[in-house]
């Protein structure tokens, strides 16, 4: 079975999260991805977890997760050489991903502007913090920042507490989604014009964005909202995490009667009959906490299996809070083949979660481990370019690859 | 930047039946349209799309008396931003004649989109199998919390409960401390949504290449793992369970949200190496602390961050969020304030950027909806029209597009199959 982007040529230049995870995306659906690293490796090769927590560049964590069906090559693409193998190599792609700094890209001749009239149908994808355009074109950032910017922070944490980002810098994750989307719309649009265009993906932008439809569409008219509230979601209680005997679980009452069926398993007890307790609008705005509170000694009575199994059958949206051994013996994430085994030469075997959607005739899948430090170079600039075992040698003597 | 003469949006002529309702799934299908989908969204006034329900927001901003209730489902801001660009067919599909109309609308379309429970679209003869039997090369999506098979296919999923179920919540919160497990706003539908948009993208490349269509199972559960592989592999390789990340960073010190002056002002500081650590210690006007050994590196930083965050804090305290910021990033120190709603409206940048569109509604007038989140030089996606009052283009589809006579449509209305 030809998976949908076999043919497809991309070329990854970044550093972290952004353009790696939208290239790995592409990399699923089929297309060839030829990751670009400095020789002296991605920064997250050194960011772990390791096998038995001994650091290895080779077998770090984020790095193996982010990289699988990709070739890897190194290349200081700040000289002369690099940066005319970078140019023959994007010479041959439809999709030049990264997420390098403005600055950066414009000293490396890298802006849309540099590659436009030399690749009229290459598809360039930036993943920034805050995007090639605006007064803050310019700034230094880091997930953190685009978190902030995006409001996402403020709506994590205590209300009277810093506010967080989300987990293992999410942000990230969201930007690089939204790369590839986007890279898949231009890919489209090429099929119709012949051209090539500039996908400018601010992570900023897309926490700004989709992260906020009900506060944006409702600010004119209930001012500001989102602002973060504990284990409290959105102003209808419960929605929310709440303790119980062997952990947490998360509840969500959106309808009425969901909430009803609710009480009535914890047998109604005497304070759900008081007036101070009927309005769930109040309880989630104005006394979250001391309704948690109310409810603690029932739920500690309770396991979450336990609290599953009585919501299930009543219809009542509860979940268990999963760990990440929970997750890896999740019967139902088995059923659904959601973890690959991947066998990495220098990290063993690891589980993967696979790609998240099921296409009946062309899945997403995922082929090889994430590369070596420069286990490609031979392949891609010998066998591709021409380079010759004695024209390697001499980039490599001189810091080039 | 160049211009081509082709700038057709990249889904024009692309028509998609949705069945999408309440957030995840209208999220996925706005995204199509902003990019020239045609999106007909089918409703029914016999059950309510959820984000028409609810009491009114809009207080004497509505060009129309917003206490009369049967307007209320038109009046909804949080429906508008989802559903803008797309156009809506009042359909019972219960009723077999209303079934027969859709039907007949996909033998027109190119993608069927929903968001329903497992299931749901093969009880209503909306399953695959039906529909390609109808449109042999039809590319379906379903979008559901655990996805279509499995033994947890018909969990209820909210987003603050995927949160948890999904290994998100356990690891939101304050480093350290229990787990506070949710957001505000909800995370795992617009990821979900996001990463569905991509792959009908994917198929609709395929299709346009081979005549091929296909089906596509998407478990927002199964999205949300996409990003936690750090927790998933120090388990697996080391039996560590993770909990609550916080802002900490492994690499970074600091990285962290600092208080400010004002009510909740707080700013966000990274510092990523040791060149910024020196340039953000000449920023701090090189204070005696700072030079002490236990934060000359990274990794002493580490081992020392509340000592290191309680001085950051300490100078921080003294200015505004925006003053903290424009120092710092004069020196190239990653900095910005933690904006709320009304600082994403009043800020130029995002202006500029366009992140909040501005679109008329017949009854609320100008209203505001987030943009796309991406920027494409030659067709950049576009909010073109406001979301559609019920049934507003029942006569476009039915007359225009499947070709029906009056006399055709006539009874269907009176017994309000198309209602």
């Amino acid at each position: 079975m030809a998976a949908i982007l076999d043919g497809l040529k991309v070329v990854e230049l970044g550093e972290g999260i952004p353009a790696a995870h939208c290239a790995r995306i592409l990399g699923d659906f089929g297309a060839e991805v030829i990751k670009v690293e400095p020789p002296e490796g991605d920064v997250t090769r050194r960011h772990g977890p390791w096998p038995g927590d001994r650091p290895n560049p080779e077998a770090s964590g984020l790095f193996l997760a982010l990289n699988v069906n990709k070739l890897g090559i190194t290349l200081d693409v700040a000289t002369a050489t690099g940066g005319e193998i970078l140019l023959r190599l994007l010479g041959e792609a439809d999709v030049f991903v990264t997420n390098l700094p403005l600055a950066r890209l414009r000293a490396l001749r890298l802006t849309y502007e540099d590659l436009a009239s030399r690749y009229p149908r290459l598809i360039a994808t930036y993943h920034t913090i805050f995007g090639l355009s605006g007064p803050y074109a310019e700034y230094a950032g880091d997930h953190l920042n685009a978190s902030c910017a995006g409001t996402q922070a403020m709506g994590i944490g205590h209300p009277d507490r810093e506010p967080l980002q989300m987990p293992l810098c999410m942000g990230g994750y969201q930007a690089g989604a939204a790369g590839f989307t986007a890279s898949m719309a231009a890919l489209l649009a090429r099929q119709r014009s012949g051209a090539g265009q500039c996908v400018d993906i601010a992570e900023a932008d897309v926490l700004a964005t989709l992260y906020n439809i009900t506060a944006v569409t409702t600010y004119p008219y209930r001012g500001v909202t989102g602002i973060r509230r504990g284990n409290h979601g959105s102003a209808l209680y419960p929605d929310c995490l709440l303790q119980c005997k062997d952990g947490a679980v998360g509840l969500v009452c959106n309808q009425l009667a969901q909430w009803l069926r609710f009480l009535e398993l914890m047998g109604m007890p005497e304070w759900t009959k008081l007036p101070r307790y009927r309005d769930r609008r109040k309880m989630a705005e104005e006394y979250a906490d001391e309704v948690d509170a109310l409810m603690a000694p029932w739920m500690m009575e309770h396991t979450k299996a336990e609290l599953v199994a009585m919501c299930r059958e009543k219809h009542i949206p509860l979940s268990p809070c999963n760990n990440a051994k929970d997750l890896m013996e999740s019967e139902h994430l088995r059923a659904r083949d959601a973890f690959v085994a991947v066998e990495h030469p220098m990290a063993g075997t690891v589980e993967h979660p696979a790609a998240p959607y099921k296409l009946s005739a062309t899945p997403a899948a995922i082929r090889c481990p994430a590369p070596l430090l420069g286990e490609h170079n031979a392949a891609v600039l010998g066998e591709r370019l021409g380079y010759d075992a004695a024209a390697l040698a001499g980039l490599r003597q001189t810091g080039v690859i | 930047m160049t211009h081509n003469m082709n700038t057709e949006l990249p889904l024009e002529g692309i028509r998609v039946v949705d069945f999408c309702w309440v957030y995840a799934g209208p999220l996925m299908t706005f995204l199509l349209g902003d990019l020239g989908a045609e999106v007909i969204k089918i409703e029914s006034r016999k059950r309510l799309d959820g984000t028409r329900l609810g009491r009114s927001i809009v207080g004497d901003r509505a060009r129309v008396d917003a206490t009369d209730k049967d307007l209320l489902p038109e009046l909804q801001p949080l429906n508008h931003g989802l559903n803008r660009n797309k156009l809506s067919l009042t359909v019972d599909i219960a009723d077999p004649r209303g079934l027969d109309l859709i039907h007949r609308l996909v033998r027109a379309a190119d993608i069927v989109a929903d968001n329903f429970a497992a299931g749901v679209m093969e009880r209503r003869g909306l399953g695959y199998d039906e529909l390609r039997q109808i449109k042999p090369d039809i590319i379906a999506l379903s979008l559901s919390g655990a996805g279509q098979t499995g033994p947890l296919r018909d969990v209820l999923a909210y987003a603050n409960t995927l949160a948890p179920l999904s290994g998100l919540g356990q690891l939101i919160g304050y480093h350290g401390e229990a787990p506070l497990g949710v957001t505000y706003p909800a995370f795992a539908d617009a990821n979900a949504s996001i990463r569905a948009a991509g792959a009908l993208l994917a198929a609709l490349y395929h299709r346009s290449r081979t005549g091929e269509g296909q089906c596509i199972d998407v478990s927002e559960w199964q999205c949300a793992l996409m990003g936690i592989e750090e927790a998933l592999f120090d388990y697996q390789w080391n039996g560590r369970i993770a909990g609550p990340q916080g802002n900490h960073h492994p690499r970074f010190a600091p990285h962290n949200t600092y208080p400010c002056v004002g009510k909740d002002q707080w700013v966000s500081i990274v510092v990523r190496n040791e060149t910024e650590w020196a340039v953000f210690r000449r920023a701090l006007g090189d204070p005696p602390w700072a030079a002490e050994e236990r934060f000359a590196d990274a990794y002493q930083r580490q081992q020392n961050l509340a000592a290191l965050d309680r001085h950051i804090a300490a100078w921080t305290r003294e200015q505004t969020a925006q003053e903290v910021t424009t120092r710092l990033q004069a020196v190239g120190v990653p900095a910005f304030p933690a904006y709320t709603v009304e600082d994403i409206f009043a800020d130029r940048h995002f202006q500029e950027r366009g992140v909040v569109a501005e679109v008329e509604h017949p009854m609320l007038g100008p209203e505001h909806v987030p943009a796309s989140p991406w920027k494409l030089n030659t067709t950049p996606p576009s909010v073109r029209r406001h979301a559609p009052l019920l049934g507003q283009d029942n006569d476009y589809v039915l007359r225009t597009v499947l070709g029906m006579s009056k006399e055709e449509l006539e009874p269907l209305v009176e017994a309000q199959v198309v209602y």
